[in-house]
């Protein structure tokens, strides 16, 4: 449980920190809230030469409302999230999914930022904001920008994050009325990785036919799986159990689970499907306001 | 629960005593061998084996001595100059502290950094180069069998197959003629996996070995040290290293459970080096290695088949069993029950016949085997003669509860021969199940399940009415590498009326320092909170067998009433003497003795102390004090029901548990609040195995479930507020009629939770699911069913 | 590889050092400061017995570096009694018999404290949640849960 020996920086502001990271190159990483960096050095599974810690640069700890988007700082702590009153008022999804990370300990370190930027399958974020359409905004030494969610993760430990380059912001756009999320997770225990969850979020529209639906999928492929045909399915039709259960059978096509002892790729497969069923009729009672 | 004989400042049985050992845990004063720090102490970290089979074609140290910190790296070659490659284990087997040919399970210990802190050791591990060769694994039990297996212990001379022992116990032929007269027979297949004990504290010690005096003195996390200094002793005695010599410190210990009953090999290794070096020398394992290396339990592979009338009447049981010990027998079992205790199997019922054959087996995997609570084998027996009961009731279309009911000994017949030879002492199995069946509201929740059933929702009901079997035991059968399983008490009673009480067993987190204190406040009449309790220190501890298997309030504790005892008798002549009376003429009151019919005549313990020293009759001995080694006439015989009732989720598969109630009987109770917190602990310990906890193997001897990630230890929001309740059978023979508890829930919990499962999906057809029950399990049957979500 | 000088006041005293950039925060307690009274029970972060709290909150200091704490905050067990008095939640685990063999007990305790602190009549289920990153082998969770609720009730009546 002893890490190999590393360099460590702590830089006090944002271009600092980039100016350092330029320098390092690539055995130089990212030292955020830690809980899945330095677990992963405690066991010598990865490798640091350097840990560049962001954790005294002022300004990266943050949720408001601004321009009709709510603005998390990429160091925003998960325990930060989970107890704001204007998340849960806003996005209860992600009030939802930030409960289930890890464990209390854990969150009170964990940062969202660093949820998404380490690119891990089984990390609770990278679902919940796909089905809300985030954007994660980076800072690297070309400077500033912004990143569409969808664009984000790209295969296994690996996003649209460049060497050097750290994320700073998401931002979500806060959805119209008549909207509800949820997120569901099945664990082994507290603590756990998902065995799989569900991300949805949908908005009611005229006609209470679905004008928006965003579904995705957690630990359930190599990364974060957006449902496309679960959501094409559901887009301009009415709530009911039939349709959900339709576009829930969808999702569960839609994903490609490896099996552990979490459970066999069918149980998993299976469970993407009852999951996502359950989220979204959640999502919809939040919708009608229920 | 009776009322106590003594009053709250005396603090006998029966109160709920806050614990005496409390306050330095509480302030973070606990000392446990990691907190332990010696000038010029080393640290030692282990090189392991990938693989769970392989020739060692070299090992190359040169890198990690170059690494900065580094000191020394040892290896089997080394030890084998001093003929300490090779131990043996408390099942008189053999196993390895270094190997010297070849490794025999994965993470298995091959070489030792010493270096000088912790994080070098780390780095010294990494930089050491081992050329391994891979032979063929064996994993599977049976296949480890089969003609033309791998013989996987070729350090044997002559052996030619994996077998360890074969043990039988019953009348076979009486049994088989049951079974073919019997009206109806149910059998059935169980295996109960291997599992891990992971106290939260892991493993380790700190070997201090003094050059000038010869002294070794080692801090070790050990449940038994006294067997522990006597086997070093006997091991290491040709290098130098004598009895009296050799002093075992077992400090503060983080939970043992068994787990910290064998002798590991990285104690031999930490003690060979200090020995050589001349400085101490700690060893901590992490948690993976823990968990992957140290002591398993269970890996038991059960064939089970009852035989019974069609009233619902037993007749006779029939099991056969294959034991996966892993490539040594290491299982700290009484030497004359390779099996442990299996053969309670009979369990609460009055079977007249019964035979059970249990067959070792050797595999790659760690050795080990009653290493979590399962007080020898009582777990598996439990689980079987629990599980096969519901089996038989579904047969029949019984009640569970009026089946066992229907077939339990009846109070009258105690003490009861069991058809396998135990004696039960005493019991009151109906009142207890009847009491759990109350305050669950059985009947109400039967009415509940037809209801759900009907609209297709699965809950259960499971009940597990179980006989423990702990106390080990009396030396005619017991003794442990031939060390009988007596167990001691030394007190001293000081001049000012306190007293120091030393025990030969150890506490890691059951109370004795309160407990053992309150026994000697009940028959001595001292305050429990004036008595000072120790144990673990084998220069000042009487010699005892440690604390396992629920057998220190059994043993231990009667040791101590015992030597209360033989200071009561000096204590009343003395106190003869102080009323210039007859010992004949007095009275014992709690804490005091009393002219008969002369009340404002007496003379208190402390009074009569204070003399022992100052005024003793001319001819006695001064002082107060006195040992016993006590020799227990039998084993005792906790008992319980326990009925759980679950909820299951059709989509996940997910088992809740909405309730669980627990009525214990562990006869006399010395401190109700210390009991109920043991059934608390050792109902999560039944749990988890039965919902969450497996350690698996792949073909290659992988180990899946090797650190917290997929070894899945319960926490808060996965455990139920479990309910408590007891009834009181004391044992007859027992001094203070207590029977020990530690283990009984971990015993009684796993049936009641498989029954239930298999309860609420029995009209489905199902009649046994293996435990761990994951939600993929259920959620299997349910699809196979059509009654998923 | 360079040592750091690092600054952290701990349980109230400032505490300075030289350490490895690697050197955990629960070996720096534990081996430079001797404060033993916080434990290790895993290698994966999962056990919470090494929990402390850094600026108030409750955290695993096993997946924290020493360097990380330069200029903050700690305490830990022993820095829960003052003057030789128990904090409530101590005495909360002993009257109520929240503790066995002792080890998850300080970190158990941390927690607890934490709680009280932003919860001050925490129901069963937010205790259960709140210690949900505390194992516990021994007492099974119930007995701990007591032990937090009479610290509350302790704390609501001073």
């Amino acid at each position: 449980m002893i890490p190999s020996a590393f360099d460590y920086h702590s830089p006090g502001t944002l271009a600092e920190a980039v100016a350092l990271l330029s320098r390092l190159g690539e055995g130089a990483k990212v030292l955020s809230g830690g809980q899945s960096l330095l677990p992963l050095l405690k066991l010598r599974l990865g490798q640091a030469d350097h840990l560049v810690d962001i954790g005294r640069i002022p300004g990266l700890e943050y949720i408001r409302e601004e321009g009709g988007m709510l603005k998390i700082g990429g160091r925003t702590r998960e325990s930060a999230l989970e107890l704001s009153e204007l998340v849960r008022a806003k996005l209860p999804i992600l009030h939802d999914t930030a409960k289930v990370i890890a464990d209390p300990l854990v969150r009170n370190l964990a940062t969202v930022g660093g949820n998404l930027a380490h690119g891990d399958p089984g990390n609770d974020h990278p679902a919940t904001m796909l089905v809300l359409n985030a954007q994660v905004v980076a800072v690297g030494s070309n400077g500033e920008r912004v990143i569409p969610i969808d664009k984000f993760f790209l295969g296994l430990f690996s996003t649209a994050l460049q060497p050097g380059e750290i994320l700073t912001e998401i931002r979500i756009p806060l959805p119209p009325p008549r909207s509800g999320g949820a997120y569901v997770k099945l664990e082994r225990k507290v603590g756990d990785y998902a065995t799989a969850a569900a991300a949805a979020q949908v908005t009611l529209g005229a006609n209470e036919v679905f004008s928006s639906v965003g579904i995705a999928l957690t630990n359930v492929g190599p990364t974060p799986i957006r449902c496309q045909a679960a959501q094409d399915f559901l887009y301009n039709k009415r709530p009911s159990d039939t349709a959900i259960a339709e576009a829930a059978r969808l999702a569960g096509e839609a994903c490609s689970p490896s099996a552990d002892r979490r459970g066999s790729v069918e149980y998993k497969r299976e469970m993407a499907r009852v999951l996502a069923a359950r989220a979204l009729k959640k999502s919809i009672q939040r919708a009608e306001g229920r | 629960m009776a009322t106590p004989r003594t009053s709250p400042e005396i603090s006998g049985m029966g109160h709920s005593m806050k614990r005496k050992e409390d306050p330095r845990f509480i302030r973070g004063r606990g000392n446990y061998v990691d907190d332990i720090q010696l000038p010029g102490m080393l640290h030692m970290d282990i090189v392991r084996s990938p693989f769970a089979h392989a020739k060692i074609k070299s090992i190359n140290t040169e890198r990690a001595l170059k690494v900065p910190g580094v000191l020394a790296v040892i290896d089997g070659a080394t030890l084998a100059k001093f003929n300490l490659h090779w131990m043996p284990t408390l099942m008189s087997d053999t196993q390895m502290v270094l190997p010297t040919e070849k490794v025999m399970y994965q993470a298995q210990e091959v070489a030792a950094v010493i270096a000088t802190d912790r994080y070098a050791a780390a780095d010294g591990v990494e930089a050491v180069e081992v050329d391994y060769e891979p032979l063929p694994v064996v994993i599977d039990p049976f296949k480890a069998l089969l003609p033309g297996a791998p013989v996987l212990r070729t350090d044997k001379k002559d052996k030619k197959d994996n077998r360890i022992f074969h043990w039988e116990v019953g009348d076979k032929a009486g049994t088989d003629r049951a079974f073919a007269e019997a009206d109806v027979v149910v059998k059935q297949d169980m295996y109960i996996p291997r599992i891990h004990v992971a106290s939260i504290e892991t493993c380790g010690c700190i070997a201090d070995f003094d050059r000038v005096n010869g002294k070794l003195t080692v801090y070790m996390t050990t449940q038994a040290p006294h067997a522990i200094r006597t086997v070093f002793a006997l091991v290491a005695g040709h290098v130098g290293l004598s009895e009296e010599k050799i002093r075992i410190v077992s400090p503060d210990i983080g939970g043992g459970f068994g787990g910290k009953v064998p002798v590991y090999p990285g104690y031999v290794i930490a003690t060979a080096a200090s020995v050589v070096i001349g400085k101490p020398v700690k060893w901590i394992e992490d948690r993976m290695e823990n968990l992957q290396a140290d002591s398993f339990a269970r890996d038991y592979h059960i064939h089970a088949e009852l035989a019974a009338r069609k009233d619902g009447t037993m007749t006779a049981l029939r099991i056969k069993t294959l034991a996966d010990h892993g490539y040594a027998d290491a299982a700290a079992n009484p030497s004359k029950f390779p099996a442990g205790l299996f053969g309670i199997a009979t369990g609460s019922y009055d079977l007249k016949h019964a035979f059970v054959e249990v067959d070792g087996v050797y595999t790659n995997k760690p050795p080990g085997g009653v290493a979590y609570r399962c007080s020898f084998r009582v777990t598996e027996a439990v689980h079987c003669i629990e599980r096969i009961t519901d089996v038989l009731a579904q047969e029949l279309k019984m009640d569970p509860a009026a089946l066992r009911m229907k077939n339990f000994i009846p109070a009258e017949k105690f003490p009861y021969k069991s058809a396998l030879g135990w004696e039960y002492d005493s019991g009151n199995y109906p009142v207890a199940l009847r009491k759990a069946m109350d305050i669950i509201g059985y009947e109400a929740l039967r009415k509940e399940q037809a209801e759900k059933r009907a609209r297709g929702e699965f809950m259960g009901i499971g009940i597990s009415s179980f006989t423990e079997i702990v106390g080990a035991g009396p030396s005619k059968h017991f003794d442990i590498l031939g060390l009988k399983m007596f167990d001691s008490c030394e007190i001293r009673v000081h001049p000012t009326g306190k007293a120091i009480a030393r025990f030969g067993t150890k506490s890691q987190g059951q109370g004795h320092e309160t407990t053992y204190a309150q026994i000697v406040a009940e028959e001595l009449g001292i305050p429990a909170a004036h008595v000072q309790v120790e144990e673990g220190d084998t220069d000042t501890a009487p010699y005892g067998l440690g604390t396992y298997a629920s057998r220190s309030t059994p043993v231990a504790g009667a040791a101590g009433a015992m030597a209360a005892r033989k200071i009561r008798e000096k204590a009343k002549k003395i106190a003869a003497h102080l009323l210039e009376c007859s010992p004949d003429d007095l009275v014992r009151e709690p804490g005091k003795f009393t002219v008969k019919g002369a009340p404002q005549r007496f003379k208190t313990i402390q009074e009569i102390a204070f003399a022992a020293y100052t005024n003793h009759p001319q001819g006695m001995e001064a002082g107060l004090e006195a040992v016993s080694y006590y020799d227990p006439p039998n084993l005792t015989y906790p008992f319980g029901s326990y009925i759980c009732v679950v909820d299951i989720d059709r989509g996940t598969g997910e088992v809740k548990i909405r309730r669980f109630v627990a009525v214990d009987d562990c006869g006399n109770i010395i401190n109700p609040m210390i009991v109920d917190g043991q059934i608390h602990g050792g109902l999560t310990m039944g749990m988890a195995p039965a919902l969450m906890e497996e350690i698996q193997y792949d073909e290659s001897g992988n180990i899946s479930g090797g650190s917290f990630m997929d070894y899945l230890v319960p926490t808060s929001m996965e455990t139920p507020a479990w309910e408590t309740d007891k009834t009181v059978t004391p044992s007859p023979h027992h001094p203070l009629g207590a029977k020990g508890v530690g283990e009984s829930a971990t015993v009684g919990a796993p049936p009641a939770i498989a029954n239930a499962v298999v309860d609420a999906l029995a009209h489905l057809g199902v009649r046994h699911v293996e435990i761990p029950i994951t939600p993929e399990k259920v959620w299997r049957i349910l699809k196979e069913k059509g009654a998923a979500e | 590889m360079t040592n750091h000088k690092i600054d952290v006041t701990v349980n109230g005293a400032r505490q300075s050092a030289e350490v490895p950039a690697r050197l955990l925060l629960v070996h720096f307690l534990r081996e430079n400061l001797r404060l033993t009274g916080t434990h290790i029970g895993c290698d994966t972060t999962h056990c919470g017995a090494c929990t402390v709290l850094l600026d108030g909150q409750p955290v695993k200091s096993c997946t924290v570096l020493a360097v990380q704490a330069q200029g903050r905050e700690v305490t830990t067990v022993e820095g829960l009694e003052k003057d030789a008095k128990l904090h409530p939640v101590q005495e909360g685990f002993w009257q109520k018999h929240g503790l066995q063999c002792g080890y998850c007990t300080p970190g158990m305790l941390m927690t607890g404290c934490a709680l009280l602190a932003r919860n001050k009549d925490p129901s069963e289920v937010e205790i259960r949640e709140a210690i949900s990153g505390n194992l516990c082998r021994c007492t099974g969770y119930v007995n701990i849960v007591k032990a937090i609720q009479y610290a509350a009730e302790k704390l609501r009546a001073q």
